[in-house]
């Protein structure tokens, strides 16, 4: 048997072959290059990445949150112009999407988070745009040695989309200095920086909290580029948010109700543990079960559709939040 | 002697974008990946050492092409091999494995042949590389 390449130098290592040798199999042809005097179409670009979808989706589907919106955006026409800039040779650094969101509960973090994984994919930014959410617990470890491999597959499954680190400041916990929080915020940090191109993290929690973590680990904060800020929602925007849950799941309002839903989020949230969206939510769950049993007791023979679908002042009434007196102050039903 | 072994063998040696896609082939399956290496090339060493756990709900290859980089890294002269087992209809098959990594020289196999009972010939293959001791193999460099 031969015992050395007949050729030595004919065979390439793994890796390394270069990509002339490889039989063009694209039947495309390779955009050419854009010179000083051509144009390229920005709106078509925008028309062609579907990223007016996802921003109509984000306008029509979430109220309020300006802020928020603007700053995506401005981080979508980055993104565009960017491809924009690339097609004429231009130098492009990959900006840094790591993005921090602050907020009360229920403000729409999460929901953000996503549609941002769907908006970078569909600008090319990220590669399959999924959203793997993991708290503390699925990042470190119990015992010495468990955390690395621990926080590393949780960032391979991340890769290719978006790790979305519900309440980050748990990772580090200052009192005790053997806590293994702080190996899976080193392990994250050198991902964050030398894989840029695989994965974005978005840290999400309390602002202050936040905060703290931030003065703790001040790599954390340099390496992160968007520290949004979730606004609290007014009253207005609560009750807009509670007529499209209502909505969406296939009920209505009757006028009386319409103010009794307001009493309700105005007392609610003068309430402690109010948390924005997520109370709404509850609290149109809780409706429909109190209009079920409404109608589940009547006996009614006779029951229309409108019956099916309106909500009543009862349904509401019947909540533990109005059998306190409401503040002085507020507008009473 | 180019050692082939797996899917892919009597092809070229594959890119990394040639691997990433591949990779990305069998994710898209739903096959968990696993990287694998050895410094034992005999042919029916069929039990390479793993490179951490079998890799799974992955949805993207960077991950698994970080772990074949990490491997690298750690064993640039031995042979890495990547798995993806197919764990559907309750068996546990290999549906794909191919090379990803092989050392910079490969000494090859000497046959041996052995005079058993009544003139028989038993033949059996002996590769070079393993005359050295298991971590040395493929370090130093062979004539």
């Amino acid at each position: 048997m031969a015992v050395n390449d007949s050729a030595p130098g004919a065979r390439m290592a793994f890796g390394t072959r270069p990509a002339a040798s490889v039989p063009a199999e694209d039947t495309t042809p390779p955009e050419r290059p854009l010179e000083n005097g051509d144009v390229v179409n920005l709106a078509e670009e925008r028309q062609r990445s579907g990223v007016d979808e996802v921003l109509g989706a984000l306008d029509e589907e979430l109220v309020g949150l300006a802020p928020v919106k603007a700053r995506i955006r401005q981080i979508a026409a980055l993104l565009l112009v960017d491809s924009a800039r690339t097609r004429f040779g231009l130098t492009t650094t990959r900006p840094n999407l790591h993005m921090c969101f602050t907020g009360e509960p229920g403000t729409g973090k999460t929901t953000v988070a996503l549609r941002m994984a769907d908006l970078l994919k569909r600008l090319g930014y990220l590669e399959r745009g999924h959203l793997v959410a993991v708290g503390r617990e699925d990042l470190v470890g119990q015992y010495v040695g468990h955390t690395a491999p621990k926080t590393k597959e949780v960032l391979k499954r991340a890769m290719g989309g978006v790790l979305f680190i519900d309440e980050a400041y748990y990772l580090y916990r200052a009192e005790n200095e053997r806590d293994y929080g702080q190996e899976s915020i080193e392990i994250l940090l050198q991902v964050m920086e030398n894989q840029r191109q695989d994965l974005v993290v978005i840290l999400a929690g309390y602002k202050d909290r936040m905060d703290t973590f931030f003065q703790a680990n001040p790599g954390m904060s340099s390496r992160i580029a968007h520290h949004i800020d979730f606004p609290g929602y007014s009253l207005e925007e609560l009750g807009q948010i509670g007529m499209l849950m209502v909505g969406q799941a296939g009920y209505e309002l009757s006028p009386a109700a319409c103010a009794t839903f307001r009493d309700y989020l105005t007392r609610r949230r003068q309430q402690p543990r109010f948390a924005n969206a997520r109370s709404v939510r509850n609290a149109v769950e809780r409706a429909r079960l109190r209009h079920a049993s409404r109608l589940f007791d009547s006996h009614a023979t006779q029951v229309s559709r409108d019956d099916l679908t309106r909500l009543e002042p009862e349904d509401f009434l019947a909540s533990r939040v109005f059998q306190q007196p409401a503040e002085r102050g507020s507008p009473s039903a | 002697m180019h050692i082939t072994q797996g899917t892919f063998s009597y092809l070229p040696d594959l890119t990394d974008d040639e691997i990433r896609a591949q990779v990305q082939y069998a994710l898209d399956r739903g096959w968990p990946l696993s990287v694998e290496f050895t410094d034992d090339p005999h042919p029916r060493n069929t039990y390479w050492e793993m490179w951490g756990l079998p890799m799974f709900d992955l949805h993207d290859a960077a991950g698994v092409m970080f772990e074949i980089g990490e491997c690298r890294k750690a064993y640039p002269g031995h042979y890495i091999r990547v798995d993806a087992y197919d764990a559907a209809k309750g068996r546990q098959t290999i549906a794909l494995s191919f090379l990803v990594n092989r050392p910079a020289a490969e000494p090859g196999f000497r046959l041996d042949r052995q005079e058993a009972s009544d003139r028989q010939i038993r033949y059996t293959t002996h590769a070079y590389a393993t005359g050295r001791p298991a971590g040395q193999r493929y370090t130093d460099p062979w004539p």
